[in-house]
């Protein structure tokens, strides 16, 4: 109680230097004129039309604005794109658009409920609320042939509003994979004689269901993988048959233990993980954390850590870790030919982009490229596609912000942001 | 060696701000304002943002909405017992959890929101450390 009532005290001195800070962050790459929109040349990264920076040799479009808040999406071997919405918009919140090239228009909407998930396989197209999964069987042109009547898949996941998005992937045996996110930051109101956090038991984790089975209830699936605060992002690598997630890491290391961790290392921890699992796997929330820097998995400071103490071993490490707060809200295997070799079964990664790096500046609000070699994370990711949020990296101040992630039947790559409801296009040409 | 000087900094921060309050009541509007800034920087800012705006989906914003420029003895509840419910603001849905923040003093409550109800545009009253007493005590 007293470190908590001195903190108070002292942190006002932290918190007027960095607000400085927080107000001089300028993103400087937002300049993109289309005047300056000429192909790349062959070292320089190039501004595309959309106003992206891409690497040179891509070119970025909008294809479609103003889609309300479009979260994940999917495209069919026939150019349609199917994109879910957070909420709905006159009673509807998938949107199916056609692909034109260079411009995108949307042909129907169905679905009387927002979400995040969606996916296609097997000749369904499957979609989830932030309580329920349905799916619809799609006719030979990958058309949603009955859009009233889907099946409900899954029904009654916990859905306690905090972290309730419930994002989707499927493997190549039947399954489908969804994230039921904590809702809490760390357990500490559900747990306070820290006798092991109850969220756990029905949250903070992945859970496996049958993809062809109707109305399975929370209870008849697996707890595939546990310890997972949220998970947004997440992929099955055909490569590797296996599932990748992305995880949103804790908040308030500083405003919790002011003592034991800098705003400035509370801005840049815990690490963004991306975990590849197996059935069974422990991520370890809340009671670890992993620190990209020194590449530990440590002991969080609600369970005995003192920001010096690692983790008990036991918990699964990371199979990469992003600095803190970037939002992973999307994550892709690439599987196309049209972009270069060296892409071809790496990961996309969208970041949605930081609130709570303050005093820092915020950061993220790009899609970043995670090279792979046999299944596996190799070296260091490169940014992307930057420049959505424009000159103010901030929630508010952002102009758009990148969330979703799709492969086109070309290879090309589509990237929604739910900031403004705009659909990008990055192409590459040799 | 780094810790002990760690320690000797908040020691002496404290001494200073246990100082500080005691002149703390005596100050005027502008004084609450001024002091509110400083609550809000270390406590509030790092969710509400410094400009209030919050953070759509997850931290609501303290402009321009009943929460924050309506009764005053509703919103020093949330205050000292944080917010745990449904929330809509101007159509939009925020999910994060708010923790109690009892842990403050009368006068930084009234402070904090006195600086908030006069900020990003707000144009509300002040809140007495004497208003947030009577919230604690029928709490």
């Amino acid at each position: 109680m007293k470190t908590k009532k001195l903190f108070v005290f002292m942190l006002p001195v932290f918190a007027a230097a960095g607000l400085i800070l927080f107000n001089a962050c300028k993103s400087p790459d937002d300049k993109g004129s289309k005047a300056d929109t000429t192909q790349t040349s062959a070292t320089a990264p190039s501004t595309a039309d959309a106003g992206l920076k891409v690497p040179a040799g891509f070119s970025a479009v909008i294809l479609a604005d103003n889609l309300g808040e479009p979260r994940h999406l999917v495209v069919t071997p026939q150019n349609d794109i199917y994109v879910h919405t957070q909420g709905t918009k006159d009673g509807k919140g998938i949107w199916v658009l056609h692909d034109d090239g260079d411009k995108a228009t949307v042909k129907t909407g169905f679905g009387n409920y927002g979400g995040t998930g969606i996916a296609i396989k097997n000749g369904y197209l499957y979609a989830s609320s932030n309580s329920d999964i349905y799916r619809y069987k799609l006719n030979d042109k990958g058309e949603v042939a009955d859009p009233n009547n889907p099946e409900t898949i899954v029904t009654g996941l916990v859905n306690k509003r905090m972290h309730n998005s419930k994002s989707i992937a499927l493997d190549n045996d039947g399954n489908i994979y969804v994230n039921i996110g904590a809702y809490s930051n760390i357990c500490s109101e559900y747990d306070k004689d820290k006798k092991g956090c109850p969220v756990l038991n029905d949250a903070a984790g992945i859970w496996q269901f049958k993809a062809d089975k109707p109305n399975q209830k929370q209870t008849d699936g697996v707890r595939y993988a546990t310890g997972l605060r949220n998970v947004v992002g997440l992929d099955w690598n055909q490569q590797d048959n296996q599932l990748f997630v992305m995880q949103h890491g804790r908040d308030a290391l500083h405003d919790l233990f002011p003592a034991m961790y800098t705003t400035k290392q509370s801005a840049d921890l815990p690490s963004e993980c991306m975990y590849a699992l197996k059935n069974g796997d422990n991520a370890g929330w809340p009671y670890v954390y992993y620190d990209w820097m020194q590449k530990k998995l440590m002991a969080g400071p609600e369970y005995g850590g003192d920001g010096k103490k690692e983790a008990d071993a036991k918990y699964l490490r990371p199979a990469m870790g992003y600095p803190g707060h970037f939002a992973p809200d999307g994550l892709l295997f690439y599987t196309g030919n049209q972009f270069p070799e060296k892409y071809k079964n790496g990961a996309f990664i969208a970041f949605h982009g930081s609130w709570n790096r303050a005093p820092e500046p915020q950061e993220g609000y790009c899609v970043v490229f995670q090279p792979f070699k046999d299944g596996k994370p190799d070296g260091q990711y490169e940014i992307f596609a930057d420049g959505f949020a424009g000159p103010d990296k901030s929630p508010d101040g952002a102009i758009h912000r990148p969330c979703g992630l799709a492969q086109g039947p070309d290879g090309s790559l589509y990237v929604t942001d739910d900031k403004k409801g705009t659909l990008y296009k990055i192409t590459y040409k040799k | 060696m780094k810790l002990r000087f760690a320690l000797m900094v908040l020691i002496a921060c404290f001494a200073f701000n246990a100082n500080a309050q005691t002149k703390y009541k005596k100050s005027s509007g502008a004084g609450s304002m001024t002091r509110g800034l400083v609550v809000y920087k270390s406590v509030c800012l790092a969710c509400h943002m410094a400009t209030g705006t919050g953070v759509p989906h997850l931290n609501p914003p303290l402009i321009n909405t009943s929460y924050v420029n309506g009764p005053k003895p509703a919103l020093i509840k949330i205050v000292l017992n944080g917010f745990d419910e449904d929330v809509e603001i101007n159509g939009q849905k925020y999910s994060n959890t708010m923790t109690p923040h009892s842990d403050l003093t009368d006068q930084q409550i009234a402070d904090v929101l006195t600086y908030v109800r006069k900020s990003f545009g707000n144009k509300g009253s002040s809140v007495s450390a004497a208003e947030v007493k009577k919230v604690r005590e029928t709490k």
